[in-house]
Parts: structure tokens; sequence; C-alpha cells
């Protein structure tokens, strides 16, 4: 890793002269006005909002006796807590249910569109924003959830708030904001094989710690970025918070393009085209500076899973588990609290642990493009005996996908549980919650002592790495296992 | 553009909350010598099911606090649960508030009784979720923390001032007797007791005064409705 820091920005030509970076370019055109000394007030073109972060925001609202400002701007969704087995049911846990009715009735009342369960378009709100069309480059997108971070994908500037900006955003469509730091991430090369986007952004975050991007905006560059899909983009950049960032981007180009084209809310048409020349001009100019500047090498990276209780606690697959002596002062107390909760010892492989569930989802991997990758894989193969798998499509268009396309009839034959869609296991917010002292592969973003359910113990893995770990019962470098390249699942 | 440098007189009067403004706080401290303390950890994902924002103290820390979730089982090797420390100010290591954007971290934190979170740094969201509950961030540079944790250590007594308006902490002469420039003998005794910390002048002003962000949009709509037809007249 080679990083580049620069102390004296010369960012302030006079206008028309300057090089401006993607960041830079989306974000001066949404203030509104700038408070000296102080925040900007921010224009955001879309809001997600759910029924965990959101019921407080609308309290607020009624109790001032006000309307949503910008009904039509705001989307909404229920994910965080919903079941994912027999969702046609009432909610069997009461508070759920409570905070999912809820949502229904403020948005009702506020006149916000809802995709609630039973929609065909529900789904775990980072999911749906981009399989809609919702999500476009060039926009400034909130949601009270840290994985906005998610939609940067598209080029945009999305971020996590809490509800108190929720409220503020459904009162005015603005927020008050300092602008951050910027920050570009390089990764160049060519991909070894079985490496995927989740090893990139995992060793991404063994490099830089999970505080290395604190208050900066990360943008993503680099041939192995480029080379990438938007669903291994849209990974990228969900876990630009497990850095710290404010948020992650990648500038939008004709892969973006692509997979934007005719969704249900992208522009047609002449709009399209005009849209399109808009979005084109979405780069960081040549010249452009950043605060600070790092470079990798996609040859340099491996399988990556974490041993430890925060995302930056990765090693490739084939490495010991550090030990107190290899790794900075600082870190020392970090590193034992975390492996006594992992039940895990320093200096030993981390490969050959057994593993006892596998969860398959989450904003940061529960696309159709995961789910496929994770049946071509197993097709032909039965998961190991004492393992549990779930598999959590990430949107109910990811479930019907998955079903024509027969990848439903590999997982039944491999052993794996297909549910419906939701946050699931990445939060243990609802019933599926991993129990203490067991082992999880999860292709999730956060391995938080707890996480995934009180005493759980999370490893945090790519799709490719769990489903290798399903097979077998434990922790194994998937390109073990690879005999050839990857088949796509026929029908 | 419209650059406007007093943030004051376009809040509302009738918005003006006096009884949340923060200026001097004075206390003794709660020290959490721990890096990367995240939201799940202040308050565990189960306990974000209720509509209101009350009541998230209880939860507080919840699976640091209690053995197998149960109040009668507290960790008595845990900092909240040790009787020797108390106060309104807890003091933390660095990138404190790191991961899940919930709020109800922040809630939890006020309704259990701090009003100022010290740590070396702080993860992004959290900062901007405790300004908005007027829970005040302050940011000391990590040798200055590691001061704090020492005199605490040294003495459990010892109070810290956080004053807003000058934009300084402090470590005070302890009321037990025992003063801070003792706890080390040597080199700590040359460094200086207190720091200045930075926050910007618009957040100063809303904590100052009691002022809440949603009170500044909403009475900045004519802006907000001038930003919307240019947007449409441009395209």
């Amino acid at each position: 890793m080679s990083v580049t820091v620069n102390k004296e920005l010369s960012r302030s030509f006079p206008s028309g002269a300057r090089a401006l970076t993607l960041f830079d370019k989306i974000w001066e055109k949404h203030i509104v006005k700038q408070i000296g000394g102080g925040p900007s007030v921010i224009y955001i073109d879309k809001h997600f909002i759910h029924e965990v972060t959101s019921p407080q925001a609308f309290n607020g609202l009624n109790k001032r006796g006000i309307k949503v400002f910008r009904p039509q701007q705001t989307v909404a969704t229920a994910d965080h807590n919903v079941p994912t087995l027999n969702q046609h049911l009432p909610i069997k846990e009461e508070l759920s249910r409570k905070q999912v009715e809820a949502l229904i009735t403020n948005c009702a009342e506020h006149g916000v569109e809802l995709y609630g369960l039973g929609h065909p378009f529900q789904g775990i709100v980072h999911v749906i924003g981009p399989e809609l069309g919702i999500t476009q480059p060039g926009m400034t997108i909130v949601c009270g959830d840290s994985h906005t971070s998610t939609h940067g994908a598209f080029g945009c500037i999305a971020f996590g708030i809490g509800t108190s900006e929720v409220e503020m955003v459904l009162a005015t469509q603005c927020l008050l904001q300092a602008k951050p730091k910027l920050m570009r991430i390089n990764v160049d090369g060519e991909l070894n094989k079985g490496v995927v986007s989740k090893d990139i952004v995992l060793y991404i975050l063994s490099k830089i710690s999970a505080s290395g991007a604190t208050g900066h905006a990360v943008e993503f560059a680099g041939s192995a970025i480029r080379s990438l899909s938007m669903e291994a983009r849209m990974t990228i950049c969900n876990m630009s918070i497990e850095m710290g960032a404010r948020c992650g981007l990648i500038a939008p180009d004709d892969t973006t393009f692509d997979y934007m084209k005719d969704r249900p809310q992208t522009p047609k048409g002449a709009l399209w085209e005009a849209s399109l020349a808009y979005w084109k001009t979405l780069y960081s100019d040549g010249n452009a500076i950043f605060d600070k500047e790092i470079f990798l090498k996609a040859e340099d990276i491996e399988p990556m899973i974490t041993y430890g209780t925060n995302p930056g606690m990765g090693i490739g697959i084939n490495d010991n588990i550090p030990t107190a002596e290899s790794i900075n002062e600082t870190d020392k107390s970090g590193l034992s609290k975390s492996l006594a909760y992992m039940g895990l010892t320093e200096g030993t492989p981390i490969k050959g642990q057994k593993v006892d569930y596998v969860f398959i989802g989450s904003c940061t991997n529960s696309r159709i493009e995961d789910l496929r990758m994770v049946a071509s894989f197993v097709k032909g193969k039965r998961k190991a005996d004492d393992v549990e798998v779930w598999v959590v499509p990430g949107s109910k268009q990811v479930e019907k996908q998955a079903k024509e396309e027969g990848i439903d009839k590999v997982f039944e034959e491999a052993g794996f549980i297909l549910r419906q869609p939701g946050c699931s296991a990445c939060l243990g917010m609802n019933e599926d919650k991993i129990p203490a002292g067991k082992y999880c592969i999860s292709t999730s973003n956060r391995n938080f002592e707890g996480r995934q359910g009180p005493g759980a113990r999370t490893m945090l893995a790519s799709p490719l790495t769990a489903a290798a770990a399903a097979i077998t019962g434990k922790v194994v470098d998937v390109r073990e296992l690879l005999v050839s390249e990857l088949e796509p699942v026929e029908n | 553009m419209i650059i406007e440098h007093c943030p004051k007189d376009s809040f509302g009067e009738q918005f003006k909350k006096m009884a949340k403004r923060i200026n001097i706080v004075r206390s003794t401290i709660v020290p959490l010598n721990i890096e990367n303390v995240d939201t799940d950890q202040i308050i565990p994902a189960r306990f974000l099911k209720a509509t209101s924002r009350e009541g998230f103290g209880t939860n507080l820390f919840r699976d640091w606090r209690f053995i197998n979730d149960d109040e009668n089982q507290p960790k008595q090797e845990f900092v909240l649960n040790n009787k020797k420390y108390s106060g309104k100010i807890l003091v933390t290591g660095k990138n404190f508030g790191c991961g899940s954007s919930r709020e109800h971290a922040a809630w939890a934190i006020k309704d259990f009784g701090f009003d100022v979170v010290v740590s070396s740094f702080f993860a992004d969201i959290f900062k901007n979720n405790a300004l908005n509950n007027f829970l005040l961030p302050v940011t000391v540079s990590e040798k200055f923390l590691q001061k704090i944790f020492k005199a605490v250590e040294a003495d459990p007594a010892i109070e810290i001032e956080v004053n807003l308006e000058k934009q300084m902490i402090k470590l005070l002469e302890s009321p037990t007797g025992s003063s801070p420039r003792h706890w080390e003998p040597g080199e700590a005794r040359e460094g200086p007791l207190g720091e200045a910390f930075e926050i910007n002048s618009y957040k100063k002003t809303c904590l100052l005064n009691g002022y809440d962000d949603i009170d500044y949009l909403l009475n900045s709509k004519e802006d907000i409705l001038k930003y919307e037809n240019n947007l449409v007249s441009s395209l």
C-alpha cells in the first residue's frame, strides 16, 4: 500500500479554473446556502425511510403540526425487523409489528410511497433503491441507516443520518452538513481467481482500519474497481462506512448506465439522453487533488475473512490470526478483548475453524449476482451436516429472479434455506439470530460483539467463501474447491 | 450563493428551547477506556423497537453491563457498574460511536445522565446525532485523553470542567484533596491540565442557545423554495 497526503490543497482557484473531484461536482450543485464558519444547507434529492429510524421523526412532524415537505422524494420500505419466513402472516413480535404498523400509518398520512410487506418491490432499502432505478448518478441521497453509502456506487453522494436528521429532511428536504475531507482509494490490476469485491473491501479495511476514513468522503477508483459490475461496486461502497467514511462513491460509466437503462424509475426517452449527457460529466478531473490518496494492487488481494470484532480486523484466508507483538501498541487491548469474545487464539491459522451457521444476505451481499455466484459454486454439492445455512434475498425482485433462474432449486438440493427478503441476521432485530457462542460466516458488514445476536461470533467473508464454508463446515480457501471457472447456473 | 454569518436571527423565536442549552459542565467522570466502541454496543439492535425517544438509558451498554441480559447479574468489572465512578462526563477511547447510524445511541447516553462525551475522535454520524441531542462531543488530543484516563485511575473523584463558550476542557483540583498535579510524578506534571477544543461556530451557537437545526431549516424555507425553482428553470 502506498499513501499520499496533501496538507496544502490548492482548490481555491478562481471559478472555472478549478479541478474538481466527483464529490465537489455533486456537492456544489446541492448547496442551498452556506453559513459562515459552519455547515451548508444541502438539498436532498432522494430520501429512503424504514420502520426503525423513522417513527420518532414522524412524531416530531406531527407535534409541530407539519406535513412531509416533498413526499414524492421519499420512498419507504419495511426491512429491518421483518420476519423472513411466512411474511404473509401478521408479525408475531409485538414491538416489531407496531413499528411496521406505524410506518404504514405515517406513510399514508403524509402521502409517502411505501413498498411494505407483501408489495412486489419490498426489500432491503439499499437493494431496492438501485434495483428500481430510484438511485441515479449526481444525486444526494440519505436514509436513517449507515449503509446508505451503498448508493454511492452510482456516483452520488449518499450517506446515513440519524433520526433528528430524518425529521429535518421530511420537514424541509434539506440538511445542515459540513463538507467532509476527500480521499481516493485506487485499486489497480487484475483480481486473483476466487477473489471478489467483498474481498477487496475487507482488504482495504484491513489496511486502513475501521476508522481509517473517518471524516472523509471516499472515491474508489482504479482499473480493478472499473472492472466490477454494479452489484460488486455496491458491495464496496456499502462498506465504506466501516472505514468510518462519510460516504463512498464511484464515478458512473457505461457499466452504470447499462445497469440503469429501463429500470422502472429511471428517466426514459429524451429525458434519458439528457440525463446521460449530464451523468457523463460526473468524474474527478484529471488534476483534481484529494486530501489523501491510497494506492493498492489487486494482485495482492487474497480471499479475506475477519477474526475479530470490528470489520478492520481481517486477514487473508491463509494467514494466521495476528499476535499482540505483530500489531501496534494502541490496538493491543482491542485484540485480546476481541479474541476472547471470538474464542480464537492469536498466532494460529483461521483456516480449519469450525463453522456452525452461514448467513448469505444483507445490504452488502444479497443481490441477484451474489445469489448466482453462490449457486454456481454450490450446484451439485451438499452442505455439511452440522451447518445451518440461511440465504436471505435482498428484495422481492431478487427472490423472484432467483426462482426464475432455478437458483432456489440449487439451494434446496444443497440443503440451503432460501428465506424471504429483509435485513435478517445481519443485525438480529427479527428472530433470525445466531445463538451465543456459535460461529457464523456471514456475507454481511459488521462483526461487532452481539451484532448477530447476544454472544454470536461473526466472521465476515465473501459469498464464495461463505458458500465454501457451508459445504465443508469450516473456514476454507474457496480456491482449493474451484475445479474450473465458475459457470452460470442453467435454467 | 447565499452566505449567512449569524445564524441566530434565522431561528424562530417560538422554537427557542432554553432548557436544553449547554455551556459549562463540571463533573466527575466515567472512564470507558476502550477504542472503536460501536453503536451496537452502546444500544443493541433489539432495543430499537420503541417509537418514542425516551427511556433508552436503561439499556445503555446493555450487553457489557449484564450477564445473560439479566439485570440481577451485573458484570462487576464494567465501568458503569463500578460505584467508584459517576458523573455527567463519559470519557472514551478513539473512534467512539462507529457503525450503525442509530440515534438511539445518543438518546441512551443522554438519558443515562451524560451531558458530555470526550474522546480523541468520534465517528461522523454519531457526532452529528450527539450534537442534535445537546450531548456535547469534545475531541481532545490522544495525549490529553490518556492524561485524563491516568488522572481518574489515580483519583476517581477528580473533576473535569468543560467550557463550551471558551472551548476549553480542563482537569480540576480534586475535591478529596489530591491534585491532578500529583497523580504521576515526572513528565506528566509538565503538561498542561487543560486543552482547547474545536467546534464549528454554528453548532456552538445552537448549543449555547438551545437552538435546533430543524428550526433553522424551517426558517430557511424561502431559500429552499428559491433553490428548487432555480433547479426547475435550469432544466
